[in-house]
């Protein structure tokens, strides 16, 4: 990721982008924190955000023309905020109204502001906050200019009074009774100061040398405010006319004219980095979900104004907008309590590191890359494809932690290893039409019903059904192994040719998704397309009338026809199909996906459990994968081909599936039984990594899954103590407890010889070496 | 790591060659191309270690996490 990506992929995530009310709001009050600091019934707070936008408080607070309540989203359930009613209450009850201004040293330079209205008071006390020396020129004897034409009612004189007093805190000339024109012309000001403002009302004659548009407003650039003379600026209600007056407006014209004159007068850009001035289009989105009609807080009867609580009640009401799509449907989203802009910027800072800790790893493997926040992202942002190109720059960078996949990865090994492949044409034929790739997992976790389905396809499929038996390479992909993933999916390629390239009946989706994407979708069909156009298996009453809810698995996220299949299949073995909110394209993954349950066991049991609170049903799955991870939580959940070979009777949906070692197991005699039944060919039963008979206790086992260690591993490891007798012994249970490093992990295990084997007691790992030398 | 292990367990153990108690020695310890030494309890004669569950599963894995990240 370089750093345009980055910021490309940042730009994407709009969780950052300002709510309707803010972007609105041409001096940008930032509304959304006022209102929730007045829920939170903190005044004080929600005053210091309101004057952190506004010099001229109470003249705001009163008569603002609040373009922000036409945008607010509340209006879609009810009615938009009463936001100028809040800036109200918080200038009339927060503790201090005061407007704090700070006088950066003087520049020694000068601006004249022509007109004392808001838009030239605005640009008055910015310039002077910023050390200009500025001297206002009004032509009546006050200032305010039509903010008088307001009434007592509407702005009370005392308070515009005591916001005109602001200008007061600054040093600022004022001269009354000065008319551009009659008593000072714009030449005067040109050569006495260093920039000029324009802030007259509207029907006041302009000096000739100021360019104007046919309906006698000056041409002001619309970023800058400069007219066609350079230096002169104008803004405020002279470019918009009497009827559209907008005090907000003016205030944000001043203050964006004073940034102009400020970078006209220190001889820099005017116009570089100066998007969303003024009021914009906001980029949010922002769901407003089920929330409950109530309708606007009005003040008790007899008043104008709301008293706290009420303010409070009706800020309450405020959406506080903000997008979180992504983060809201994703437990990994949540855990790292940000949202995509910030992760990316944090993949990247990870990636970038030369020397220190990589914090990012944990999170960069976390993800499942299934692809669900893409698909809510309203910019279509996928952190997933970002977490695993991150992968493949940290395999490039000789900097991925070996803890991660290692595991899987050995698994895949297996896999694709001679105990497991197998590559066939159908018994008696020379080529196949179709060739069923069941997938290392269903061959792992059901072996049985990868032989039913075989013969199932040769009973329905005309011109030969091949078998092939192996991994597709998805986990190389997914943890950044990119020369693995090519060499797997060479090694299947020369097989698959070999057979004569037939059409592959997929059981997995993940095997479906790599294979469309490295060949095309017109070589592969899904299991569940085949089972559905050919119908059920002759003879099979699943005897079962029961409401399931289906869990796509997240691979299928983009294949409808599959979904359908699925759906249709079930209706024809009589189920009742209860949808999960989260379901189709917006599927959740299992929590194999990525290999996340691999790289964050801890965040996969929050995304198992996740799933399960959401599905009041028994569930339905068509991936083995994720068919065992919910059932060994304890959640009923039948694999779709249970149902097809009406083989889901009794605890068939609670069996909680293999152990990893027991599924590897399960993969190298599925072949050699396929061998000899289906191929009639001599195939000895596989047995183990070694004839060695262990006795592991359920605990035991169940502790060895979390901490991935296989059979094989304690094999190997009383193996080696038995052969050099370097073991410990306990004192009182005579047990012993011995250790070995086969290649990367040291185990250690705790066992006591039985007659025909041994019985283990605890096993253990580390990644650490110990330099150990021992003398015999 | 800390250079002193608390390994009471140690004590339940003996070398099952040597039929000797395990005592407190420095032994190495190295992952991710970096070395450390840590008292572990280990055969005085044959020098075979004991890592205790506790400490595999504990501060090890910790440590490991942390060298995996550097």
């Amino acid at each position: 990721m370089d750093q345009k990506e980055l910021h490309e992929l940042e730009y994407k995530c709009i969780q950052e982008c300002a709510p309707w009310c803010i972007a609105r709001c041409p001096a940008h009050v930032d509304v959304r924190a006022m209102n929730a600091a007045v829920a939170k019934g903190d005044l004080d707070l929600a005053a210091g955000v309101f004057l952190k936008k506004v010099p001229f408080p109470h003249i705001i607070s009163h008569v603002c023309d609040h373009p922000c309540e036409n945008v607010c989203r509340r209006a879609d359930v009810d009615d938009a905020l009463s936001i100028r009613a809040l800036e109200k209450v918080v200038m009339q009850q927060a503790s201090s109204s005061e407007v704090k201004i700070t006088r950066l040293r003087s520049k020694n330079k000068r601006a004249a502001i022509v007109g004392g209205g808001l838009s030239g008071l605005t640009a008055a006390v910015e310039l002077a906050k910023k050390g200009f020396d500025i001297l206002i020129l009004e032509s009546s004897d006050r200032l305010g200019g039509s903010l008088w034409e307001y009434s007592e009612e509407e702005l009370p004189r005392s308070l515009l009074n005591q916001d005109l007093e602001l200008i007061k805190k600054v040093p600022v000339e004022l001269r009354f009774k000065a008319a551009l024109g009659s008593d000072v012309s714009l030449a005067e000001l040109e050569s006495d100061f260093d920039a000029v403002y324009i802030g007259i009302g509207p029907g006041i004659q302009l000096p000739a040398e100021i360019e104007l548009d046919n309906e006698g407003r000056p041409i002001v650039d619309p970023v800058t405010f400069q007219t066609s003379r350079q230096g002169v600026f104008a803004g405020g209600s002279i470019l918009t006319g009497a009827g559209d007056r907008s005090p907000i407006g003016s205030i944000s014209g001043g203050r964006r004219a004073a940034v102009s004159m400020d970078r006209y007068m220190q001889g820099v850009s005017l116009a570089a980095s100066r998007e969303n001035e003024g009021a914009y289009e906001t980029r949010l989105y922002s769901s407003v979900g089920e929330i409950e009609p109530q309708g606007r807080i009005l003040p008790a009867e007899g008043s104008t104004d709301y008293s706290a609580e009420e303010a409070r009640r009706e800020a309450e009401r405020c959406l506080q907008c903000q997008c979180l799509e992504c983060v809201k449907v994703c437990e990994y989203l949540q855990h790292y309590k940000g949202y995509p802009r910030k992760y990316v910027r944090q993949v990247y800072n990870n990636l970038s590191i030369v020397a220190g800790q990589r914090h990012g790893n944990l999170m960069i493997n976390s993800c499942s890359l299934c692809g669900l926040c893409q698909e809510v992202c309203p910019e279509d942002l996928h952190m997933g494809e970002v977490c695993k190109a991150a992968r493949y720059t940290m395999m490039d960078q000789n900097r991925m932690p070996p803890s991660a996949h290692e595991f899987a990865l050995r698994d895949m090994e297996f896999s694709n290893s001679d105990l497991v492949t197998l590559a066939r044409h159908e018994p008696g034929m020379t080529s196949s039409t179709y060739l069923f790739f069941p997938g290392c997992q269903l061959s792992a976790s059901s072996p049985e019903n990868v032989g039913r389905t075989y013969t199932y396809l040769r009973e329905k499929l005309r011109g030969g059904v091949g078998l092939m038996l192996r991994c597709c390479g998805a986990p190389a992909d997914w943890s950044g192994r990119g020369q693995l993933f090519s060499q797997t999916l060479a090694d299947f390629e020369a097989q698959w040719h070999a057979l004569g390239s037939p059409t592959l009946v997929l059981a997995c989706s993940t095997c479906l998704g790599v294979f469309s994407d490295r060949f095309s979708r017109e070589k592969v069909v899904s299991l569940w397309e085949i089972f559905d156009r050919h119908g059920l298996p002759q003879g099979v009453d699943s005897g079962q009338v029961a409401t399931v809810s289906v869990h796509d698995p997240c691979t299928t996220r983009h294949e409808p026809k599959i979904h359908d299949s699925v759906r249709s299949l079930l209706r024809k073995i009589g189920f009742e199909i209860r949808e999960l909110e989260l379901t189709r394209e917006k599927t959740e993954c299992c929590s194999f996906g990525g290999l996340m349950r691999f790289a964050n066991p801890d965040l996969a049991e929050k995304v198992i459990q996740r799933r399960i609170d959401a599905a009041p049903e028994t569930l339905l799955a068509y991936c083995a994968v994720c068919r065992d991870h919910y059932a060994s939580h304890g959640k009923p959940t039948w694999h779709l081909l249970d149902l097809i070979f009406g083989t889901a009777t009794g605890d068939a949906a609670v069996y909680r599936g293999p152990y990893f070692s027991q599924r590897r197991e399960n993969r190298a005699r599925l072949k050699a039984k396929l061998l000899r039944e289906v191929w009639g060919e001599e195939s000895p039963d596989y047995k183990g990594y070694r004839d060695m008979k262990l006795h592991i206790e359920d605990h035991v086992l169940q502790l060895m899954e979390t901490r991935m260690i296989l059979v094989e591993d304690l094999q190997k490891v009383i193996a080696w103590a038995e052969e050099t007798g370097n073991r410990l012994v306990h004192k009182e249970t005579g047990r012993f407890l011995a250790h070995h490093r086969p290649a990367s992990v040291t185990y250690w295990v705790e066992y006591t010889p039985a007659d025909d084997g041994y019985t283990i007691h605890n096993a253990y790992s580390h990644r650490m070496e110990l330099v150990e030398e021992i003398k015999r | 790591m800390s250079h002193q292990v608390d390994v009471k367990e140690a004590e339940h153990w003996l070398c099952s060659s040597c039929d000797v108690p395990l005592e407190s020695r420095t032994v190495e310890v190295a992952y991710m191309g970096s070395k450390y030494p840590v008292n572990l309890p280990r055969c005085p004669k044959c020098g075979i270690v004991f890592v205790p569950e506790d400490l595999a599963l504990g501060k090890m894995s910790e440590i490991e996490k942390i060298l995996e990240d550097k």
